[in-house]
């Protein structure tokens, strides 16, 4: 009983701890920096729900980018279109891009691994193409410029945010903006896994024939697995597109999408909690590597390289590395002596 | 109402498609080769060729002719591959599938990076394989490029089916893709018949790479990635698992895509890929395995 | 009996990652001896095919005519004339039947001779003969055994390891598969080491046997006393 008491209240502490962080993080970095966590923020989202497709379905997917897109090109369109204030059309463009994730689920149903994987691609290279082609909804080439709608309010060009009636520095707020969000999914996403769908998910990537034998109907877990991913990735595009104020072609080709795969490997698939470390993964090592030498290629070169590197030293990601740390503290607070 | 239809272009159309099949298909063995040993699709492979093309580059420009400087670097890019198998593939050997694939991606901006530090960004270009000049058969005009393109492209595929049909080393790469473990207790070392397959792989891609550029005004460090992306295309269509699926998924896909946009306006140039990515969609969905391979896509 | 047996194991040990599956087993088999290794399933006598022809964590010594092979690659103790005949049999299932024999001989140099043997060996399986170029995974699975047998002669092996040739396969399939074998040790002195499951077949083609319990070598003996012993027949083999 004891121990149970102390396992749950390690957990509330941890819980406080997190919430202690987000809260006060702008206050230790620069405007600038706070930026670029917010950047990294939208990184977390998406990949949390890829860990929740790939990690835990055990569907590959290299297309998440462009499930991405169809999020932020949805809030870009209702803002440059139909002028709604961005912050509200978060829910929508999680919804459209939670349909067009159940809509790759469907063949997703009947391919397999690496086929999944290319078939996914395939989406993602085809997206910068469509985008053009459909060029009155989506602005073609150009994109669509968010900052010059006049009833935006998000980003005024004196630079602070009033929502609700409150102010803040236009960076400070997409930071809490972003991140308050990412934890609200986090916490959707732990309770999914801890909860019976996390169960019918896991069964169906360990084995396909025990699970449709045990009952479970494989087309509802894939096709639910890959429209709850696109929610995320749905809403981390827009969130994207409310931190840039522009989207266009260049912002979602299918880089994006192995970035996104990277990032989620890299923290680990299967563990929630390192999707925070793929987040900054992804987000600081491809600036770090400039620092290294900004001279042409170089960056990209050690970008790869830490990839590889990380691969070979950690092939479980990140999480795997937190599950063995971990493993003394949680093996002592839940099992007998 | 069959007179009045331009058969010449027709004809014309088709070979200019079988050209770009052609070294899309290249591309494709490669990927197979390395798919049936290793047991992933390696996505470096498009840029392993594009470095080997800038290094055909630099031997042009160092006085080579075309020819010297092709063979030369088949013998480089194969070294280069084997090289890298050695290297970054073989530490994770035993690894699941998909770090694999992540060791492959990361391998993908290695080589880009690379390719972007060691040879500036500005175009530049190599110079003709074949003459320009058309040629004339049964009265319809195509050119010596594109012919020579294809004879070069199913050469080498060609001459790479010889090798391991009828060489001992190539009878013991199959043995080792198919079944590593047994093939141990035969004497194959196995672990060296990965990196043969790789090296291989890069010679592949290489030819890919110096016949895709010269029909090109000029080149730089993206050349390959539309290329890889119809071979992968054209691999899928073909089956995943084998190699001449992949030449003639692909040699089908370069007339399929080139006759869509010679003759349906609509698609235009924008959307030739998509077209050819739904295509291949359609055919999965109903022939799994892809028309030649016999391992499924379906899960069972 | 010559002096140093061809094939010594010391003390072997065994594992398949952290779980030890041998703990320490003694035996040895003579230039031209055919024995066996029995015991029930998870004794651990695959292991200790394994253990010989190295595709397996082992400790302990291993002596092969006078060398020790505990360190060496499972290439490497192929190339030095120990064929594993393994469990499943490692049909090569995308190549010919007639690929299969090839690679059998991979690590031989004589052309001649080799050409020769597939001749000879295919004259011992005469189903294999007809079927020279299909593909093996279309052979039935008794013919995929001999396959698997034929394709380890190839090699011209000093020493086969036999890995539960009767698994699944039909009695008379079995008797044949037994008849070559037993031919082939007592006429060409080949040297066997077969692990059986049925004890019975495999004490009537070895000279000896060893019985093993939990990775361990529990009875000994010439195969002809342990056939008439009936309580090790009750206890250890199950007749």
């Amino acid at each position: 009983m004891r121990q149970r008491a102390l396992g749950t209240a390690l957990w509330l502490l941890l819980a406080v701890a997190v919430l202690v962080v987000y809260v006060l993080a702008p206050r230790f970095v620069s405007d600038f920096h706070t930026r670029d966590l917010a950047h990294a923020g939208v990184f977390f989202i998406a990949i949390v729900g890829l860990n929740l497709l790939t990690g835990y379905t055990g569907q590959i997917s290299l297309g998440h980018g462009a499930l991405m897109a169809v999020g932020g090109y949805t809030t870009a369109a209702l803002v440059v279109h139909e002028h709604w204030r961005d912050v509200w059309t978060i829910p929508l463009a999680g919804v459209a891009a939670g349909i067009v994730g159940f809509l790759i689920g469907l063949p997703a149903l009947r391919l397999s691994g690496l086929y999944l994987a290319l078939a996914t691609f395939a989406f993602a290279v085809a997206m910068p193409s469509l985008l053009k082609k459909f060029s009155g909804l989506t602005g073609g080439g150009q994109g669509l410029r968010l900052l010059e709608q006049a009833p935006l309010q998000v980003t005024g060009l004196s630079g602070t945010v009033t929502l609700f009636g409150h102010s803040t520095s236009q960076n400070h707020f997409l930071y809490y903006l972003t991140w308050g969000i990412g934890l609200v999914g986090f916490l959707i996403a732990w309770l999914i896994v801890r909860g019976r769908l996390g169960r019918t998910f896991r069964a169906v990537r360990d084995s396909e024939v025990a699970a449709a034998s045990a009952g479970i109907d494989l087309a509802r877990a894939k096709t639910t697995a890959f429209a709850i991913s696109g929610v995320y990735a749905g809403v981390a595009g827009a969130l994207l597109a409310i931190q840039s104020e522009i989207v266009n072609p260049l912002s979602f080709t299918f880089l994006l999408s192995i970035l996104l795969l990277v990032g989620t490997v890299v923290g680990g698939l299967g563990s929630l909690p390192g999707m925070v470390l793929g987040a900054l993964f992804i987000q600081y090592l491809p600036d770090l590597s400039t620092h290294v030498s900004t001279a042409q290629g170089v960056p990209d070169f050690v970008f790869g390289a830490a990839i590889i590197l990380v691969m070979i030293l950690l092939p479980m990601g990140a999480g795997g590395l937190l599950r063995r740390l971990a493993e003394p503290l949680t093996t002592r607070l839940y099992t007998r002596p | 109402m069959l007179l009045a239809f331009d058969w010449t272009q027709l004809a014309q159309q088709i070979v200019i498609g079988l050209a770009s099949g052609g070294v899309w298909a290249t591309l494709a063995v490669a990927l197979v080769l390395i798919y049936r040993s290793t047991g992933v699709v390696n996505f470096a492979q498009g840029e392993m060729a594009m470095f080997s093309t800038f290094i055909a580059w630099s031997l042009v420009h160092h006085g080579l002719s075309y020819w010297a400087a092709f063979a030369l670097t088949i013998a480089i890019s194969f070294l280069g591959g084997a090289a890298i198998e050695r290297a970054v593939i073989r530490p994770v050997e035993r690894a699941p599938v998909l770090t694999v694939v992540m060791v492959t991606l990361g391998l993908f901006f290695v080589v880009n990076g690379a390719a972007r530090w060691l040879w500036t960004p500005e175009t530049r270009s190599l110079p003709n394989a074949f003459s320009t000049r058309p040629i004339d058969v049964a009265g319809v005009a195509f050119s010596i490029q594109d012919l020579g393109t294809i004879a070069v492209s199913l050469g080498a595929v060609f001459l790479l089916w010889l090798f391991f049909r009828f060489t001992k080393l190539g009878l013991a790469s199959r043995a080792a893709a198919v079944n590593p473990e047994a093939s141990r207790l035969l004497g194959v070392r196995v672990s060296w018949m990965l990196a043969l397959g790789w090296g291989l792989a890069a010679a592949l891609g290489a030819v890919s790479g110096m016949l895709t550029a010269p029909a090109l005004a000029s080149f730089d460090q993206n050349l390959m990635q539309p290329v890889l992306l119809y071979a992968f295309a054209g691999a899928v269509l073909g089956g995943l698992d084998s190699a001449l699926g992949a030449v003639v998924g692909t040699m089908l896909l370069g007339v399929l895509i080139n006759l869509l946009g010679t003759y349906v306006d609509w698609i235009g140039t924008e959307l030739r890929l998509p077209v050819a990515l739904a295509v291949i969609l359609g055919v999965l969905l109903f022939k799994p395995t892809g028309l030649f391979g016999r391992v499924s896509a379906w899960r069972v | 009996m010559p002096d140093t047996p061809l094939l010594e194991l010391e003390d072997v040990t065994a594992r398949y990652g952290p779980v030890a599956a041998l703990h320490g087993v003694s035996l040895s088999v003579g230039e031209g001896e055919a024995v066996a290794v029995l015991g029930a399933n998870g004794a651990g006598k695959t292991t200790t095919l394994r253990a010989v022809s190295g595709t397996v964590r082992r400790g302990g010594s291993i002596a092969f005519a006078g060398q020790s092979i505990s360190r060496r690659s499972p290439e490497s103790i192929a190339r030095l004339g120990i064929a594993h005949v393994p469990e499943g049999r490692g049909t090569l299932t995308e190549l010919t039947v007639h690929d299969n024999l090839r690679l059998g001989a991979y690590v031989r140099r004589d052309r001649e001779a080799v050409r020769e043997d597939e001749r000879r060996v295919l004259g011992y399986f005469p189903r294999l003969d007809e079927r020279v170029s299909q593909r093996a995974g279309t052979l039935s699975g008794g013919e995929q055994q001999m396959l698997a047998l034929a394709r380890a002669l190839m090699l011209r092996p000093r020493l086969l390891l036999l890995d539960e040739p009767s698994l699944g396969l039909a009695p008379l399939v079995v008797a044949e598969i037994f008849r070559i074998v037993r031919e082939l040790n007592q006429q060409d002195g080949l040297a066997v080491l077969v692990v059986e499951q049925n004890a019975a077949l495999a004490l009537e083609a070895s000279s000896r046997a060893y019985v093993l319990e939990v990775g361990k070598v529990a009875v000994e003996g010439d195969s002809a006393s342990l056939r008439r012993d009936e309580s090790v027949r009750k206890s250890y083999l199950g007749y």
